[in-house]
């Protein structure tokens, strides 16, 4: 927050000689970190991926804004999702916790984040979900949070399961978590999935390596944190979720 | 040069079970003064519906401030009542969207001129392994099209791709909002949607 007290507001679209707006910027992200848009082992992409080429798009007062969503939206039970129901959900409890960092590796506060999976049985609960695992009376598996002033977050949920999907033939997602995170600006939006350490599926998942860089891809994946795991109660995960950061040069020439 | 960040993954086809919001639609509140309802469908590259797509809006109010720290003029003293600048819609089995908003008025640009009123819209689907991002103009605003920054980096026989298209007023004592536009997205194919890389 700036501590601009100055009580003249330039009128919107004023465009008067000196009146320069002076705006952060966000950087993009590497080559190879996010997926292409086309990506012949997915097949959903064919028919919906641009095939002309994105416009550049040099970030304004829209693009480095954003929704500001606050605690508003939330209840007590959103990040517990084993205490949504009368009845304990079936399978292993966990704790997903972790911070969200811009690339700059500071700390991403008051930011929305939420999740959606599938239960221990690997069955989302869904309309269109066909696949013939049991439901669970005591699991919705949905639930969200807002990061605290250090950028950090807690969900406490229960594993989820490996599905099927008709991409190619024996075709099985490997067990995720789907995160969605708005940062503080339009361009730090960010949907995503967090995998689980060591999963066999996750060589096989086309939806995974699509990501191209490896270490990128390995951001997916959170540490066991046995400092973090609860005895008699259940297994702690670590996960960072990093959101585009600001330019270095932000600051600098900003108006006092 | 920036850092890695955590890469993009597909939204799948059950995040209708989190992402929507009962009021998700309604960047202002049904019923506010001076409404406008945009409604649009959202196709493939074969011309087919998207049933499971989400769509996202952000833009200014109508004044052209935003309720940020980074607008360094600083939102509306009182701002607009109920106005969130945010709006979210899940498409219907027919393809269909429908946001609940208020004009937004013109920007300063940080390169000097002006941008014309405009909606940042966000497109995830399953499908896609990234969002993409367009914009929306307003058939309104020729002049202030004209002289868009963003527009004109547009090639010219694509720019009307990005703004919306007037729909007649209902009829008296029809249901329905005076300001109804008509915003369509193609991921694909003809008539293909110009997305930015912002
Ligand atoms: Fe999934």
């Amino acid at each position: 927050m700036t501590a601009d007290v100055s009580t003249e507001r330039p009128a919107a679209g004023s465009t008067a000689a000196g009146d320069t707006l002076i705006l952060p910027s966000y950087g993009r992200a590497p080559a190879g970190n996010h997926p292409p848009l086309d990506f012949t082992g997915y097949r959903s992409t064919a028919l919906r991926h641009p095939k002309q080429p994105l416009v550049l798009l040099p970030q304004r007062l829209t693009e480095v804004t954003g929704p500001l969503l606050g605690d508003e939206l939330i209840t007590p039970t959103d990040a517990d999702l084993t205490t949504q129901h009368a009845g304990e959900p079936q399978g292993q409890r966990i704790i997903v916790t972790g911070r969200v960092l811009d690339s700059g590796g500071r700390p991403v506060p008051d930011t929305l984040i939420e999740i959606w999976q599938t239960n221990a049985a690997g069955r989302y609960r869904h309309a269109r979900e066909h696949h013939p695992a049991p439901l669970d009376p005591n699991f919705d598996g949905v639930g969200r949070c807002i990061t605290d002033s250090a950028g950090r977050y807690r969900f406490v949920t229960i594993r989820p399961g490996a599905y099927p999907w008709g991409n190619h033939y024996n075709a099985w997602r490997p067990a995720h978590i789907h995160f969605s995170l708005f940062g503080r600006a339009f361009t730090q939006r960010l949907v995503t999935q967090m995998y689980f350490p060591g999963d066999p599926l996750l060589p096989l998942d086309p939806i995974y390596n699509s990501v191209p860089d490896e270490k990128a891809r390995q951001r997916l994946i959170p540490e066991f944190s046995i400092e973090l795991t609860q005895p008699e109660w259940a297994l702690a995960y670590t996960w960072d979720i990093v959101l585009r950061g600001r330019n270095a040069t932000v600051f600098e020439g900003r108006p006092a | 040069m920036s850092g890695f960040v955590t890469p993009s993954q597909t939204v799948g086809p059950f995040f209708a079970m989190r992402l929507p919001w009962r009021d998700g639609p309604y960047v202002v509140p049904e019923g506010t003064p001076g409404a406008i309802t945009i409604i649009g469908r959202v196709f493939d590259g074969a011309g087919n519906v998207i049933p499971d797509a989400l769509i996202e809006t952000w833009q200014a109010a109508p004044d052209g401030t935003f309720a940020h720290p980074d607008d360094p003029r600083g939102a509306s003293p009182g701002g607009y009542h109920g106005f969130r600048g945010f709006g979210r819609c899940e498409t219907a089995p027919d393809g269909s969207y429908r946001i609940v908003t208020l004009k937004p008025g013109p920007l300063p640009a940080p390169d000097g001129g002006t941008e014309a009123p405009h909606l940042d819209v966000s497109v995830f689907a399953r499908g896609l392994l990234d969002r993409v991002v367009t914009r929306m103009y307003f058939p309104d605003e020729a002049e202030a099209n004209g002289s868009d920054p963003v527009l004109s980096s547009v090639p010219a026989d694509r720019r009307g791709t990005l703004i919306a298209e007037p729909l007649p007023a209902p009829a008296e004592g029809v249901e329905g909002s005076p300001g109804q536009l008509r915003f369509d997205v193609h991921l694909q194919g003809e008539g293909e949607t110009v997305f930015f890389d912002v």
